[in-house]
């Protein structure tokens, strides 16, 4: 068996048996993990802290987030020793094939870089983060709202990288639209099922929603706030049910609507889709918190129609959400820099003067409890909004996320067959319940091709 | 007595058969020591990187295919495993009928209308003919990527012009992006990016035909239908079948295309639409190079199977 590498030792001055004796303190914490005494036995000590932040030293850094230089002048003024060096790959999929790449080749990694919550198990199975508890990390998990700090926390406690954004789940609708129809915004399910079929019987050329066919980052947040658990990891062992009870519920829900027609099913992020949210196609977009920057950017023309509201719930006594989107920024294994690396890390995306900047000058939806209490924050009318503190929304959306949902190793296989079973199962009108199976056993059986002890989850 | 080296390039273009060993014997009058140490001189540039860019990494890629990487237990030798796994793979079996269809569907097509804008551009009936060629090459220019955006945009379900001309005269427009239409919609794509390209070889050819054979023909009765069957036409056959070469590969290395069209397709093509697809998504989405290279591996090898059938047919006919 392969024992993974725990990074402590990398301490060459720490004593063989200290060390030992930390691994096994180590391997007895809990999941939580937050405050394990393992952590602080092999913590780096602040004069090396101090020490490392001013040691002239060179970071280089991979994201996608636009004029992060901001930001990032911020950390150097406060540490003048500290020079960092952006590189922007791409967002998402190109900067991780070129991670991949780098890791694979052992050289060529960034001290630091971008990575999605939900692509952290796919990267940390291939070892790529260094484990940020030596570095002080366990001390910021208060900062962060639960859920969330949930998301970089590994399975035994580590803690992979730090939040940055989030997206926690609601509906953008076009007030106009729902005005002009009479139709109030839905609080259930149920209540949205009745006014899909009202609009769409009112004016056959809008649909309530679209469900895009392409989008399993969307499908996974409405599992997630169903309460579904598709995927948990320990180690070599994965617990797949994707076709959960939860799953199957959402799947004929959704399946209902698709085969009576009342929403559509088109394809999101291209030239048609945005064609379809400009001209009012679709009289709602089920998104993540980042979703009013985004439209106020993408769809100029109908700035002031849209409004936000949490989720329609499958029980309003419990009203919970579910998430899409956001990204963190992790230590990449490699690093000759990992004091420096974490600090920078953890300086970014803790410092309230750059989260507020994030916050402000890319839209980015916070993960900081500080930041979402905010007053500044939260009373902010947003124009495109029709002056709607949307801010003030979201945050109290993000308080409802649904704990304990896990990413699987292996998030671009999933998405792959996810499309080719229950997308096309949309796409076509057909049972969309029964494509959640054929998911689950596609998946299951790259599982088993990978090497994996799969279990029912 | 042995052929001139034109002679025997076209009777191996012709016949099917690989060259005989007649090539005229380079070791005329003692001189021939020289000669040979100088071609190999000339030649060594495209040699290296021959070898360089070419028999090694096809030298590695067969390595890689002999190996199993998982995310869980790493890199272990698998013999040929790979291969028996691709043989019976749905998916890659799937794409390579799709292919195969596309091909029967798309190059008779394309070669029909190449051959007709090169025999009609040659004929000297038509006026502006160096507008005409340069119109119908084109697209050829146009880079795939382009091309492909361009189209997904006229095949828009909702904004394309076909669908909003449709929704002005009242009827739904075909899907094209859809099951049954995307395989047509994507050979029409490639028609219109590689017909041009295919004229202009064709009627370069047509162009070595001796100008006399016609007047000969003309003198002969022949009007200029009898000519283009008779004459030009046989002349061409060589071009035809450089092309139809090419098109053998074009098509069983569908990549392009599909592989643009998936954002507003995403449900119908799917990871192994087309065999070389279904090898980069192998590659970077499932993370198993190893067994994309074998699955790479086993298209070159049906490739050069198809080439050779087809070889051996079209030469099968020309020696009747």
């Amino acid at each position: 068996m392969q024992t993974p590498a725990r990074h402590f030792t990398r301490r060459g001055a720490l004593a063989v048996t200290a060390a030992a004796a930390a691994g096994i303190v180590l391997d007895a914490c809990s999941s939580s993990g937050s405050s394990s005494p393992a952590a602080t036995t092999a913590a780096v000590t602040q004069a090396e802290i101090d020490k490392a932040m001013k040691t002239p030293t060179t970071l280089t850094f991979w994201t996608w987030v636009p004029d992060i230089s901001q930001e990032i002048a911020v950390f150097e003024q406060q540490y003048p020793a500290i020079k960092i060096n952006v590189v922007n790959p791409g967002q998402g999929t190109p900067l991780y094939t070129k991670l991949r790449t780098a890791l694979d080749a052992g050289k060529g990694t960034p001290d630091v870089s971008q990575v999605e919550y939900q692509y952290i198990p796919t990267f940390a199975i291939l070892n790529a983060f260094v484990d940020l508890r030596p570095y002080g990390a366990a001390a910021q998990a208060e900062k962060f709202v639960g859920w969330v700090w949930d998301q970089v926390t590994g399975p035994n406690g580590e803690i992979y990288a730090y939040p940055q954004d989030t997206g926690p789940m609601g509906l953008l609708y076009r007030e106009d639209i729902f005005a002009k129809h009479g139709i109030s915004v839905p609080a259930t399910w149920d209540d949205f099922a009745v006014a899909a079929r009202k609009l769409h019987a009112a004016d056959p050329g809008v649909y309530l929603t679209n469900l895009a066919d392409n989008e399993v980052a969307a499908w996974h947040g409405l599992m997630w706030q169903a309460g579904s658990r598709p995927y948990a990891v320990n180690g070599t062992t994965i617990g797949l049910a994707l076709d959960d009870t939860a799953s199957k519920k959402v799947a004929d829900y959704w399946g209902g609507l698709v085969s009576d027609g009342l929403i559509s099913t088109d394809p999101d992020f291209t030239s048609n889709w945005y064609q379809g949210l400009g001209t009012g196609k679709y009289a709602s977009w089920l998104t993540g918190a980042w979703g009013p920057a985004f439209l106020a950017g993408a769809i100029k023309s109908t700035a002031g129609k849209w409004r936000a509201a949490p989720l329609p719930q499958w029980n309003t006594k419990q009203p919970v959400a579910g998430n899409w989107g956001g990204s963190t920024n992790g230590v990449i294994k490699g690093t000759p820099y990992p004091i420096a690396a974490a600090k920078f890390a953890e300086f970014l995306n803790t410092n309230p003067q750059t989260t507020a900047m994030f916050n402000t000058e890319q839209n980015l939806f916070p993960s900081l409890k500080s930041l979402l209490n905010s007053a500044t924050f939260s009373s902010y009318k947003v124009p495109f909004f029709g002056g709607q503190q949307a801010n003030a929304l979201f945050a109290s959306i993000s308080a409802t996320v649904n704990v304990g949902w896990q990413w699987p190793p292996f998030l671009d296989q999933s998405v792959t067959d996810w499309t080719s079973t229950v997308g096309s199962a949309l796409a076509a009108k057909a049972d969309v319940a029964a494509a959640t199976s054929k998911w689950e056993s596609e998946v299951a059986s790259y599982a088993k091709t990978q090497g994996f002890n799969v279990t029912a989850a | 007595m042995s052929p001139p080296p034109e002679q025997v390039l076209d009777s191996r273009l012709a016949s099917g058969s690989p060259p005989r060993l007649t090539a005229p014997r380079r070791n005329r009058g003692g001189r021939g020591m020289h000669h040979h140490r100088y071609g190999y001189v000339f030649a060594a540039p495209f040699l290296a990187c021959f070898a360089l860019l070419f028999v090694l990494p096809l030298g590695y890629a067969f390595y890689l295919s002999l190996f199993k990487n998982q995310l869980v237990g790493g890199t272990v030798f698998a013999g040929l495993a790979n291969y028996s796994r691709a043989l019976t793979d749905g998916l890659l079996l799937a794409g390579v009928g799709r292919v195969s269809l596309f091909f029967v569907l798309q190059v008779p097509l394309m070669l029909a209308l190449a051959l007709l804008a090169a025999l009609a551009i040659d004929s000297g009936l038509l006026r502006l003919t160096r507008l005409i060629r340069l119109g119908i090459f084109i697209p050829y220019a146009v880079p795939a990527v382009v091309a492909t955006l361009m189209w997904g945009y006229l095949y828009g379900p909702d904004f394309g012009p076909a669908a909003q001309l449709a929704a002005k005269i009242g009827v739904t427009a075909p899907d094209f992006l859809g099951n049954t239409l995307l395989l047509p919609a994507i050979a029409n794509v490639v028609t219109w990016e590689f017909t041009g390209y295919n004229m202009i070889v064709l009627y370069a050819a047509l162009r070595t035909v001796p100008r006399e054979l016609y007047e000969a023909a003309a003198v002969d009765g022949a009007g200029a239908w009898r000519i283009a069957w008779s004459i030009k036409v046989p002349a061409l056959r060589p071009a035809l079948l450089l092309c139809l070469m090419f098109s053998v590969i074009g098509s069983f290395q569908l990549f392009t295309e599909p592989n643009l069209l998936q954002t507003l397709a995403p449900t119908v093509i799917g990871a192994g639409y087309t065999p070389n697809l279904y090898a980069y998504n192998l590659a970077f989405i499932s993370q198993e190079p190893d067994y994309a290279a074998a699955v790479s591996f086993l298209l070159g090898l049906v490739m050069v199977i198809i080439s050779y059938v087809v070889l051996y047919l079209a030469g099968r006919r020309s020696r009747r």
